[in-house]
């Protein structure tokens, strides 16, 4: 099976891959001008943007292209974040955070650069994403969703617990402050990309048929547990990446970080974007994360002097679960459906417009 | 489809009105910017509540520095390390301020402090207890004692004052707030002769400590030393009252909410803990200014959390009045120069290591009201 | 680790206690499920609900505190309808993930309402004076909140068993959840029975969540996500569908969690992990739980 070429042949491939790779060059050259210009708080929400965009990808990867409903994305997110950090961490570093139960053998003593563990970490997530695979697949539908948030829980529990590993409540701090534009937006491209491949090639048919209708793609010939697991484990490797990026952004982790909430932040960016589509999760990712920001303005109160204008604490999320109700009632298929964007169509719209133009003149 | 097309044609004209109001809503004023961030939502709700009141108070109190008026920008970080972090990074890039109050838990504290010391930004808590909040840190500042000083107290109180010498420990695993306390309790018993006959934990948002109690029971200790939250506390109590644990129960500052008393109603009765502040044991000048202030607009007693907000913010004034500058190396300098300062909480210096040096309170429970026991100074 | 009997004797009591309260929440989930194949996620919000109900007609209305119950029990069932009819009847129709996607939504919604609304701080829930009294029989003691949680969730588990055995309601109740489209096809009204289904459900998880609030006299916005969580796995502990597996599942699962802690007091961190752990072994060697219906596609 192979992993090259779109399943279509398509006679603007060539065009098509030259405007990717000039549209991927603008996004370089505006994050540049971020970078120098921009004030931190600016590139703050930039890093977020992208850490959020790679993870929606990878978690739309398991729910809505593969349809299967797992609820566990904070759970590798958790195990990415901890693995990365406590392998950026100098062995004098954990020494000083681990004081009330030093920290285990190997642990203590590993130290690599950020790269090799960020790619450790989204590997040790993956493989945890093969070990839940087995229990995970057993079921089907709203079962499979609960025992993914079970294991969300648990993951969060054992970390709380196991003091001599991950420093249990007390966490980690003091993590370095690796990532930057550079790392977040270099792995959400990658991870877009990479996803995007996978999505395309044969690979990617056998899981959309697994998402329209499992029992059929079982009778055909797919091996749908394999192939379910293989998702799983694709979208549970960035994920733990994601978390790795998040530990070196925010520099203090501990497991209360990595609740339910987070996968309802991606929950409500792939659902708002669509579910299946990869551009909808990366244009829901945007709106989502700045959209929460700029709502915050309604939740904070102004106090200045004399005048006083009260916020609304809590407000934000009460818009976002609203949303995402509204959503499953009346746009079931989000901004793009299962649609993504191609050059073709753009082009074309583009084309039709022109033509209507210039016919009105 | 049409659904579709309302929904996304919504999403870009809130997007734009939203992103229009912050973009024209930009202040520019002659003031001086104080940035304020604290837990307004989520799990530790009430010190932040508690805390901002405090604050209010004294900016009503002390409205001006340097002859500008003082402006006050608050970031709710819903108790939560990543808002924390944001929080202080807007307040800092965002609104410009010269320096931050906040927050009320040392771990959300931690959160946001590289930030500030990156940035050159003082950042003075009123409640975060930790070491670690101002270890290596020459721009992180607290008005409160720290919890090696709070656990030995408390040891002590319970070896000397109490005559315990055996010890049960019940603690909140989530929070290292109280595995730190715990430990620090624990030493210094230890050391003085005492033994830990029973150590148990929780979780915090745990409802049913039975089994833990039930346990603490049998092992027929002196004392129960419970470093917890407010709500774990009012419920460990009750439920300790109900399976007949008849121990005095010893805890910290993080119990003096007024939920402790609502909830745990007459089971709370003699709960002692070491605290920030008691209004019977007020003493300066400041402080019953500020008790008078805060009780009229706040129809409730002043307390702890309230008390250290407000010293917060008279110890920044004042040390922005004494560096003569809103610069905030010159800020820093002066707060690390704090000597004697009559605060609301008590007199306090405050030297190059950012940690404030002053006495403590014990406070207990009495006829349903915080009562003043005694202090102890360092 | 010596087993000192009394001690038992008052685990035993205090998980059986807590046993009948994920029992009358787990109700609410195994009848929704039994109809609709649907987890009604939001379904421990809604208890949680029902206490605020309950708190603020003692408070603003300053109702004595039965009638207040009362009041607040069947606001519950209410809402419990309401949220059917204005969510999860448009995605009746819709593929199964549209509705638990909605039912986490309004999950979500509820606790932020409540978050906004109510503000996160506890509040104190009044326990009458009836259900505060202590018996003392030796080292055990008995809460008179203990003997009331059983006796009212007996009577109500009665209650409810007797709708869907022995009226024509639960009949058409329980000929939907073996075959909805037949039974829509016989001339039953689907929408007023499953209306009915949430408010009954509801209905119990209110009285669940005002015992629940006596006994642990705090409520707050978030109380209702652990509870609802373990109920759901009480109820595949005893077989989802089943009302009767529902209180003997809440029963073990209230039992073995005491029961864990007590044993090992240095385990009690994993207690929440407990209930999950339990479902993925249910799920893996005994997927029609303990009282067995088939599970569903």
């Amino acid at each position: 099976m192979g992993l090259n070429g779109a399943i279509h042949s398509d006679p603007f491939r060539r065009r098509n891959r030259f405007l990717t790779f000039v549209a991927t060059g603008l996004l370089v050259f505006l994050l540049y001008i971020a970078h120098t210009f921009g004030t931190e708080y600016e590139i703050r929400i930039l890093i977020n943007c992208a850490i959020f965009i790679a993870m929606a990808v990878s978690y739309n990867f398991i729910n809505g292209v593969t349809g299967q409903f797992s609820l566990a994305p904070n759970a590798f997110a958790a195990i990415g974040a901890y693995t990365s950090a406590l392998l950026t961490m100098s062995p004098m570093e954990k020494q000083l955070s681990f004081i009330i139960e030093p920290i285990v053998w190997p642990l203590s003593v590993i130290h690599t650069p950020f790269l090799v563990s960020l790619i450790i970490a989204g590997m040790v997530a993956a493989f945890m994403g093969f070990l839940m695979g087995f229990p995970v697949f057993r079921v089907r539908g709203d079962y499979l969703a609960i025992v993914t948030l079970g294991f969300g829980e648990v993951v969060r529990v054992i970390a709380n617990n196991t003091q001599s590993i991950t420093n249990g409540p007390l966490g980690l701090k003091g993590i370095a402050h690796h990532t930057n534009l550079a790392w977040s937006w270099g792995f959400a491209i990658a991870t877009i990309f990479f996803i995007n491949r996978l999505i395309r090639s044969s690979y990617g048919l056998a899981l959309k048929a697994i998402r329209y209708d499992e029992s059929a793609a079982e009778a055909v010939g797919i091996d749908t547990f394999w192939h379910k697991m293989f998702a799983f484990i694709v979208s549970a490797f960035f994920g733990g990446i994601g978390g790795g990026l998040l530990a070196h952004l925010i520099t203090t982790i501990s497991p209360n970080l990595f609740t339910f909430f987070l996968t309802f932040n991606l929950l409500i960016i792939i659902v708002l974007g669509g579910l299946g589509s990869t551009t909808g999760s990366v244009i829901a990712a945007f709106v989502v994360t700045i959209g929460s920001e700029l709502l915050r303005f309604f939740e904070e109160p102004i106090f200045i002097g004399g005048l006083h204008i009260p916020g609304i604490p809590g407000m934000r999320m009460v818009i976002f679960s609203l949303l995402l109700v509204l959503l499953m009632i009346f746009a079931r298929q989000g901004l793009m459906g299962t649609r993504e964007f191609s050059w073709n169509r753009a082009i074309d719209l583009m084309t039709a417009f022109r033509r209507y133009w210039e016919s009105k003149k | 489809m049409k659904a579709k097309k309302v929904i996304t044609a919504f999403v870009i004209l809130a997007f734009l009105a939203a992103l229009t109001v912050v973009l024209c809503c930009s202040k520019a004023s002659d003031t001086v910017k104080i940035g304020v961030f604290l837990p307004m939502t989520g799990g530790v709700a009430s010190y932040g509540q508690m805390e901002w009141a405090g604050i209010k108070t004294a900016n009503e109190l002390k409205p001006t520095v340097l002859g500008k008026k003082v402006e006050l920008f608050l970031v709710d970080e819903k108790s939560d390390k990543i808002e924390a972090a944001n929080a202080v990074s807007r307040l800092i890039k965002k609104e410009k301020v010269v320096a931050i109050i906040g927050t009320a838990t040392s771990g959300n504290t931690m959160a946001g402090a590289s930030i500030a010391e990156e940035a050159k930004v003082p950042i003075i808590s009123p409640t975060a207890t930790d070491p670690r909040v101002t270890q290596n840190r020459k721009y992180i500042f607290r008005v409160c004692f720290i919890d090696p000083f709070q656990g030995a107290v408390a040891a002590k109180y319970a070896f000397e004052s109490l005559k315990a010498r055996r010890a049960a420990l019940l603690i909140d695993q989530a929070q290292d707030y109280c595995v730190d306390l715990a430990n620090f309790f624990k030493q210094d018993f230890v050391k003085m002769g005492g033994s830990i006959v029973s150590s148990t934990f929780c979780q915090s948002g745990d409802q049913d400590f039975t089994a833990q109690l039930s346990a603490i029971k049998a092992s027929k200790p002196d004392i129960l030393y419970l470093p917890n939250y407010y709500t774990e506390d009012a419920l460990v109590c009750k439920q300790a009252a109900e399976l007949g644990v008849k121990v005095p129960i010893l805890s910290a500052d993080g119990a003096q909410a007024p939920e402790l008393i609502s909830i745990g109603g007459k089971s709370v009765e003699g709960f002692m803990f070491t605290g920030h502040f008691a209004k019977e044991g007020a003493t300066t000048a400041l402080a019953k200014q500020y008790i008078q202030s805060y009780e009229s607009k706040n129809k409730t007693d002043a307390s702890g959390f309230d008390a250290l907000g407000a010293d917060a913010y008279f110890v920044l004034i004042d040390a922005i009045e004494r560096a003569k500058s809103t610069e905030g190396p010159k800020i820093r300098e002066a707060l690390a120069s704090t000597k004697n300062f009559a605060g609301v909480s008590g007199v306090l210096s405050i030297g190059e290591d950012g940690n404030a040096k002053k006495g403590m309170v014990m406070l207990h429970v009495k006829d349903g009201k915080f009562r003043y026991l005694t202090t102890i100074n360092p | 680790m010596i087993i000192d009997t009394s001690a038992f004797i008052q685990q035993l009591i205090n998980g059986v206690s807590l046993g009948c309260l994920y029992g009358l929440i787990a109700i609410g989930y195994t009848m929704v499920y039994g109809i609709l194949r649907l987890i009604n996620f939001a379904h421990g919000d809604v208890m949680m609900v029902g206490c605020y109900f309950a708190f603020y007609g003692m408070l603003l209305f300053t109702l004595p505190w039965w009638a207040s119950f009362l009041m607040a029990i069947l606001l519950t069932a209410l809402l419990g309808v309401l949220i059917d009819r204005g969510a999860y009847r448009p995605v009746r129709n819709a593929p199964r993930i549209s509705a638990l996607i909605t039912a986490i939504g309004i999950s979500f919604l509820l606790e932020n309402l409540g978050l906004v609304l109510f503000g996160g701080r506890p509040k104190a829930f009044y326990r009458p004076e009836i259900f505060s009294g202590i018996h003392v029989f030796g080292e055990v003691r008995v809460l008179d909140l203990h003997v009331w949680t059983a006796l009212l969730t007996l009577l109500i588990f009665i209650l409810i068993y007797q709708i869907i055995y022995k009226t024509r309601i639960g009949r058409a109740m329980r000929c939907i959840a073996h075959d909805m489209e037949t039974t829509r096809l016989m001339g039953v009204d689907l929408n007023r029975i499953i209306a009915f289904t949430f408010a009954i459900g509801s209905a119990a998880a209110a009285a669940g969540g005002i015992m629940w609030a006596m006994r642990y006299p705090q409520i707050n916005p978030l109380m209702g996500i652990l509870p609802g969580l373990k109920a759901f796995v009480a109820a595949v502990l005893g077989g989802i569908g089943n009302v009767r597996g529902a209180m003997l599942g809440g029963l073990l699962l209230g039992l073995i969690e005491i029961l864990l802690v007590a044993a090992r007091p240095d385990m009690a961190g994993y207690r929440d992990a407990l209930a999950f752990g339990i479902l993925i072994l249910i799920l893996l060697f005994r997927p029609t739980g303990l009282m067995g219906e088939r599970l569903p596609e």
